[in-house]
């Protein structure tokens, strides 16, 4: 080696780690780099320009004319006693109504599903499966076939009387007192095997010694999974609430599918109540105000869960 | 201005992916016309207009966006709109195209209006909605009116019913229809459905000078009164002979209820007509049509107009042609018997249309004349889009059950109109 090729591979070793090093700092700036800046731009900026229309007094078009919080004071204008409730209260009360019977329905069901899952049967490997592929469909195709199977006039009810059961009566999705039960029905058939199969991937990571010792211990089926079994997947849980949670606040095609494009507002939504104000109604500024604080209760329930999350990686 | 555009605009075209959208550069040689008329006799209709585009030597490129009262269409033009790629021409309904013209999105298609003298043939008050500032920006193809009522003629003759005089003789044949085994009245529990019905009601209950007070100047005092309490209890006397399973039934399956005999009767603006017709069923000899009982002699009207958009220079031929071609008085007679609806211009002869077309155009003439022809507040030609809305939500929430008395009705239309304003 002359003296000349010494000192190119110094060189090149001085160069090449630190040229690497830079690519190693950089490279995954660069990668994420037009996706954050899309992501800013268009979710960050438009959750910003949505607050701002929120506060205008903007009716088929936007317009920079500001009026305060007119909007909110407008969708807040309601008591419990105000008869016929407002599209905005409505909206609230199906949301609670939907969401509560989604979120414990898919949770109840789920669990069930899993645990009898679990439970080292044959042929698991072709129902865990069956259970799941209600949420390849999308919602709307969910909706659709669930409004049809529903349908007094073509559904259940009607294929029910041909078979002679002439007194069976059930018509929730054509009356609107009963309808958002239905969204509801719709909505845990297409969610609850996505809850199995996180709870079922939950209870595999229980450690088989401690069922042992507790089928030792004499413990009955029934406390094993009450005692010590669910305790130990309650992180499964909460990460499956916030899912479920998320689903039900931005429920939107199934509500319109299943009811038939929501005759009169009676399966309201804070969704479909946002897109008919902002987009149908020529009411931007209400649209808007209801979108904010949609976000809001999403944010409500965001970010403490993220908070902790992210407390727990620290730890 | 320019950036204001930009975030609207895209904050839009997210909505309109769910509708799809236009071709992107659209040819010169071509029109492309944005509307909601999928049902069998609305399409039917527009291929007149398309044959006779294409002889003009113009492609058609439909841009259909379903949904009978056009609200999803209208998304959809306002998003292709604000992201500066608007149709040729899309159908539009009168005050959406006020609200276009006054934001300066619409071409001034006045010198052909001038040159073809339409400002003679077209009736006045039709004329607010497709001029503004003295320019033409939309055309009226058609004149629609809501207050029909349209009868199966065999279940007719089977109870043995005569056309209806008043509000009272009309509940007294439902009864006779539904003493019968038929279903009386066929009607989609949709919201604009029920409000379209319920304008004839208010006209029949409270006569046409009660309507103009009370939904064209909103005078509160009419929209309060004794009088309109008791066309929500006339409604409220409707309800009962409807079947059971009306709530989201589309209005063309209403329609074809009363085709196949299942039921006797709709309460429907004329484009009812075009169902009939599409099924090949003839007026006087298998359907029926009067004028809802009670208001004879006035028409309450919506006119489906097609609007033109700034578009580059080298579109404006094709629009033209379209303008142009929409304004024909031969293609007016031949749109509007398929559609059902009456010619939008005063100088089309009759002559081609069957006994309900024929009275339709008479009626017209002489309701313009003797000033009883008024905007269907259901059909947004009475009141912008925001009270229409207003009025569909007390309407349907009483007519499904949500409000529960005539008195706490009339309270809520008054409110809901005020917040609107």
């Amino acid at each position: 080696m002359t003296e000349r090729e010494a000192a190119a591979a110094m060189t090149r070793r001085k160069l090449g780690p630190s040229l690497r090093g830079w690519f190693q700092d950089w490279l995954p700036r660069l990668v994420l780099g037009p996706s954050f800046l899309l992501v800013l731009i268009f979710v960050y900026g438009f959750n910003l320009w949505t607050l701002f229309l929120s506060f205008t007094s903007s009716k088929a078009f936007p317009t920079t004319n500001l009026i305060g919080f007119t909007n909110y004071m407008r969708l807040w204008d309601w008591t419990f006693e105000t008869d016929p409730p407002s599209n905005w209260y409505t909206a609230l009360v199906n949301m609670g109504l939907f969401g509560g019977l989604y979120i414990f329905f898919c949770l109840f069901l789920g669990l069930l599903l899993a645990i009898l899952l679990d439970q080292k049967i044959r042929g698991e490997g072709i129902l865990r499966p069956i259970y799941l592929y209600p949420l390849a469909l999308s919602f709307i195709v969910t909706g659709t076939a669930w409004k049809l199977f529903l349908d007094p006039r073509i559904g259940l009810e009607n294929a029910l009387h041909d078979w002679g059961w002439k007194s069976f009566h059930f018509d929730w999705v054509v009356d609107p007192k009963m309808m958002i039960y239905c969204v509801a029905i719709a909505g845990i058939w297409q969610s609850s095997g996505f809850v199995m199969a996180m709870f079922l991937a939950g209870l595999r990571g229980v450690d088989g010694e401690i069922l042992k010792a507790a089928q030792i211990d004499g413990a009955s089926t029934y406390q094993t999974y009450r005692r010590i079994v669910i305790p130990i997947i309650r992180p499964v849980f909460f990460s499956a609430l916030i899912v479920l949670a998320h689903m039900a606040i931005k429920s939107y095609d199934l509500v319109l599918s299943v009811t038939g494009k929501n005759p009169g507002g009676a399966a309201e939504l804070p969704s479909t109540f946002m897109y008919s104000y902002t987009f149908t109604r020529n009411q931007m500024a209400i649209g808007s105000a209801s979108a904010v604080i949609m976000l809001m209760t999403i944010a409500a329930i965001m970010v403490p869960y993220i908070y902790s999350e992210t407390r727990e990686q620290n730890r | 201005m320019k950036f204001r555009a930009f975030l609207i605009s895209t904050a839009l075209t997210a909505v309109t992916i769910s509708y799809g959208t236009l071709a992107h550069a659209a040819d010169v040689k071509e029109v492309q016309m944005l509307h909601w008329w999928t049902s069998g006799g609305e399409a039917a209709a527009l291929d007149v207009i398309k044959q006779a585009v294409a002889k003009q030597g113009y492609a058609w490129k439909d841009v259909p966006v379903a949904g009978g009262g056009g609200g999803a269409a209208m998304t959809t033009l306002k998003a292709n709109v604000a992201a500066g790629n608007p149709p040729t021409a899309s159908q539009i309904l009168g005050y959406y195209a006020l609200e276009y013209a006054e934001q300066g999105s619409l071409a001034d298609i006045s010198s052909l209006a001038n040159k073809d003298g339409w400002d003679k043939v077209v009736p006045v008050a039709l004329q607010k909605f497709a001029k503004t500032n003295g320019k033409w920006g939309a055309v009226p193809i058609n004149i629609h009116s809501v207050n029909w009522i349209w009868l199966n003629k065999a279940v007719m003759e089977k109870i043995g019913g005569t056309e209806p005089k008043s509000f009272d003789e009309f509940v007294a044949l439902l009864d006779k229809a539904k003493k019968a085994g038929v279903i009386p009245l066929a009607l989609g529990g949709q919201p604009w459905q029920e409000a379209t019905m319920f304008d004839s009601v208010v006209a029949s209950t409270g006569g046409t000078d009660f309507y103009k007070k009370a939904f064209v100047d909103l005078d509160e005092g009419a929209l309060k009164s004794d009088t309109m309490k008791k066309a929500f209890d006339n409604l409220a006397k409707l309800r009962d002979y409807v079947d059971p399973n009306y709530t989201g039934r589309d209005w063309n399956l209403a329609t074809a209820m009363v085709i196949k005999g299942d039921a006797l009767v709709q309460v429907m603006g004329d484009w009812a007509k075009g169902e009939f017709a599409a099924a090949h069923k003839e007026a006087g000899k298998d359907y029926l049509c009067y004028r809802f009982p009670g208001t004879d002699g006035s028409v309450f009207y919506n006119s489906d107009m097609f609007a033109f958009f700034k578009v580059p220079a080298d579109r404006q031929a094709a629009q033209l042609a379209l303008a142009q071609v929409t304004m024909n008085p031969d293609v007016q007679s031949a749109f509007n018997v398929i559609k059902g609806s009456v010619p939008a211009r005063t100088d089309v002869s009759d002559a081609a249309f069957d006994i309900c077309g024929k009275k339709g155009i008479a009626d017209v003439k002489a309701a313009n004349a003797k000033g009883t022809f008024f905007g269907s507040l259901a059909q947004n030609y009475a009141q912008p889009p925001a009270i229409a809305t207003a009025y569909y939500d007390v309407v349907t929430k009483f007519m499904h059950g949500g409000i529960k008395t005539s008195d706490i009705a009339v309270t809520e239309l008054v409110k809901a109109i005020n917040a609107a304003k």
